[in-house]
C-alpha cells in the first residue's frame, strides 16, 4: 500500500477510536453475557444455537451500523471541518484519500469484529462448557460478515462522495436491506417477462448480494460451508467493493470542492 | 494524459471489470449454495405472529408472502420435488395477512389438496383454507367453486361438492356453470363431460400460469382417459364380433370405420398389448392419466405443458 494511503487509513482508524466507536464493544459484551446467562436458564437444548445466532447477528448489525454511520461522515465531515483542503494541499491525490479512508474504516471494523468474536466464543464456552470442531465454522461466518462490512463501507463512501450524510445513510441502509433479500429479488426477476425481466434481472445483479454472505443459520446448525463458496464470496466481495470504490473515486475526483 | 483523466479511465475500467466479475461470480455462487435449506425453511409459521410482526403493513407483507408462495411452489416443481411441506403454512400466513387475496385461495385449492407429487397432499387443510376464505369473502362465488373443486377432485365427495356448488350458485353474480355443476354432481359426477367442465372452468377463471398449466394438464389427461375408454370398448366389440383379440390398432380402426389409428393429444398412436389392453405410448407426458398405463407403471413427477396440443 502506498504510504499516503497508509497514513490516511491510520488517521481514520485513530479518529474512529477517538470518537469512541469501540465503545460499542461494551454494549456488545453486556448483550452477549446477559444472553448467555439468560438462555442457559430458559432455553432447552438450543442454548448453543441461540448464542451463535444472537452473537453473529449482533456482530453483523453492530458492524453494519458502524460502517454506515462512520462511512457516511468520512468525506462530508472532512469538508465541513475544512480539513480536507489541508489534506489535498499536500501531494495527496483524491483517489488516495478515498481509498485511504476506506482502509481506515475497514481496519476499524476488523478490530471491532475481532473483539466481538472473542465475546461470541466466550459466551459459547460459557453455555457449552467446551469447544467442538464444528465451532470453527463460526470463523467462516465471521469472515463473511467482515466481507459484508467491506461492501457496506465502500457503499457508504460512494454515497457520501456526492450526497448529504443523512441521505447517504438512508441510501446505504436501504441497499443493505435490499441486498439482504437479493435471493428473493433474483427469484422475482425470473417470474417476470420481456423488458421487465431484463430490468429486474439487471437490478437484481446490481444490488449487493448479502444473502450469499449470510451463513449464520447454516453455521448455527453445524452445516459445512464449502471452500468454493468461501473463495467465490471472497472474490465477489472484493470485486463489488472495487466497483463501489471506483464509483466513489470517479465522483469525488470530479467534485467541485470550492 | 493528465492525472484526472488517467484516474477517470482507470476507475471506469475498474468499475466495468468489477461489475462483470460480480455477475459471473454471483451465477457461480448461486450454483454452489445449498438452496434446499432456504427453500424449506419458514421461520415464523404462525399467521397471527406474522400479522403482529408486520406492524400494520399487512397488505405489503401479504404480497411478499404470496410471491414467496408462488416462488416456493414453482421452484420445487421445476426441480421435480415430491414434497411441498411449507405450502400450507405459506398460504395460511398470506391469507391471514390479507383475507381478501383471492389468488392465494385458488392456488391452495389447486395445489394444496392433490396428493404428492402433484401437490402437498393436504385436502383437509385446503378445505379449511377455502372455508376461511368464504367466511371472509362470502360474496365471492369463486371460493365456493374452489371448495367444491377440492371435494370433487380430491375427496370424490360428490354430495358435499354438490352442496357447495349449489350454495355458490346463490351468490349474486355467480357464473351459470355453478348451477350446472351442482346438478351434474347428483347423477353424472363421474362423467368425462363433468370433469371437463370443471377443469375448463378452472382454466378460464384464472390468469395464474401454474394453475392454468395444471388445468391444461388435467384436460389433456381427461382426453386420453376418454380415448382409452372408447378404444377399449371398441376392442370389446371387436372380440365379441370376431371371437379373437385384435392384433393391431389398424384392425380396430378398420372395424370402427376410423380414418386412421387413434392418436393421443401429442399425436402419438395408441398401442395395443397382446392381451387386448389399449396403452398410451408416452405415459410420462400425461402425468394425470388414470387409464392406458402399462402394468406396474409408476408415474413420474408432473411436468406442465403451456398449451393444449
Amino acid at each position: 500500500m502506498n504510504s499516503r494511503i497508509f497514513y490516511i487509513a491510520s488517521n481514520t482508524f485513530r479518529e474512529a477510536v477517538r470518537d469512541r466507536v469501540l465503545y460499542n464493544l461494551i454494549a456488545f459484551a453486556l448483550l452477549l453475557s446477559g444472553a448467555a446467562v439468560l438462555v442457559g436458564q430458559i432455553s432447552i437444548d438450543i442454548e448453543k444455537l441461540v448464542v451463535i445466532n444472537l452473537g453473529l447477528t449482533a456482530v453483523s448489525l453492530f458492524g453494519i451500523v458502524i460502517a454506515i454511520f462512520i462511512g457516511i461522515g468520512l468525506v462530508s465531515k472532512e469538508i465541513e471541518k475544512r480539513t480536507l483542503y489541508t489534506v489535498l494541499s499536500h501531494p495527496v491525490r483524491r483517489w488516495e484519500f478515498i481509498v485511504g479512508k476506506f482502509f481506515g474504516l475497514a481496519g476499524t471494523l476488523a478490530v471491532n469484529t475481532f473483539f466481538m468474536a472473542i465475546g461470541v466464543f466466550a459466551a459459547l464456552l460459557y453455555v457449552a462448557h467446551r469447544f467442538v470442531a464444528a465451532d470453527s465454522l463460526i470463523l467462516v461466518a465471521l469472515y463473511f460478515i467482515i466481507l459484508q462490512f467491506l461492501i457496506v463501507c465502500s457503499l457508504a463512501l460512494l454515497f457520501s462522495s456526492f450526497s448529504s450524510p443523512l441521505l447517504s445513510a438512508v441510501f446505504a441502509f436501504s441497499l443493505f436491506v435490499i441486498g439482504s433479500f437479493a435471493d428473493d429479488l433474483r427469484g422475482f426477476a425470473t417470474l417476470t417477462h420481456g423488458i421487465t425481466h431484463w430490468i429486474a434481472t439487471g437490478a437484481a445483479y446490481l444490488v449487493p448480494n448479502f444473502s450469499a454472505l449470510n451463513v449464520v443459520t447454516a453455521v448455527a446448525h453445524e452445516q459445512p460451508i464449502s471452500g468454493q463458496l468461501v473463495l467465490q464470496n471472497t472474490l465477489y466481495a472484493l470485486f463489488y467493493t472495487a466497483m463501489a470504490l471506483s464509483g466513489a473515486v470517479l465522483i469525488f475526483d470530479r467534485r467541485n470542492l470550492k | 494524459m493528465n492525472s484526472q483523466r488517467r484516474t477517470t479511465i482507470l476507475a471506469t475500467a475498474c468499475m466495468v471489470v468489477s461489475l462483470c466479475a460480480c455477475i459471473l461470480l454471483l451465477q457461480r455462487i448461486d450454483r454452489i449454495r445449498p438452496r434446499e435449506i432456504a427453500d424449506d425453511t419458514l421461520y415464523i409459521s404462525s399467521p397471527k405472529m406474522v400479522r403482529r410482526a408486520s406492524l400494520g403493513f399487512d397488505g405489503l407483507m401479504a404480497c411478499i408472502y404470496w410471491t414467496r408462495t408462488v416462488q416456493y411452489f414453482g421452484h420445487r416443481h421445476f426441480l421435480r420435488e415430491r414434497s411441498y411441506n411449507e405450502l400450507g403454512p405459506l398460504l395460511e400466513v398470506t391469507t391471514a395477512l390479507d383475507p381478501h387475496l383471492y389468488p392465494a385461495y385458488q392456488f391452495g385449492a389447486t395445489f394444496l389438496a392433490p396428493a404428492p407429487p402433484n401437490g402437498a397432499g393436504q385436502p383437509d387443510r385446503a378445505i379449511r383454507l377455502m372455508r376461511y376464505g368464504i367466511k371472509n369473502n362470502p360474496d365471492n362465488w369463486q371460493l365456493y367453486y374452489n371448495l367444491g373443486f377440492v371435494y370433487y377432485t380430491e375427496l370424490k365427495d360428490y354430495g358435499h361438492a354438490a352442496e357447495v356448488f349449489a350454495q355458490g350458485s346463490q351468490v349474486p353474480g355467480a357464473h351459470p356453470f355453478m348451477k350446472i355443476l351442482a346438478a351434474q354432481m347428483a347423477q353424472h359426477a363421474e362423467d368425462f363431460a363433468t370433469a371437463r367442465l370443471l377443469w375448463t372452468a378452472a382454466y378460464q377463471s384464472t390468469k395464474e400460469t401454474q394453475i392454468r398449466e395444471n388445468a391444461l394438464e388435467h384436460l389433456r389427461a381427461l382426453q386420453v382417459d376418454e380415448d382409452v375408454t372408447n378404444l377399449q370398448n371398441a376392442v370389446t366389440r371387436f372380440v365379441q364380433a370376431n371371437g379373437r383379440i385384435p392384433t393391431s390398432p389398424w384392425e380396430i380402426a378398420a372395424a370402427e370405420h376410423l380414418q386412421g389409428i387413434p392418436v393421443d393429444p401429442d399425436g402419438n398412436p395408441y398401442e395395443l398389448s397382446t392381451d387386448g389392453e389399449v396403452l398410451v405410448s408416452q405415459p410420462d407426458e400425461f402425468p394425470f392419466i388414470t387409464k392406458g398405463t402399462p402394468p406396474g407403471y409408476k408415474p413420474g413427477p408432473p411436468k406442465f405443458h403451456t398449451k393444449l396440443r
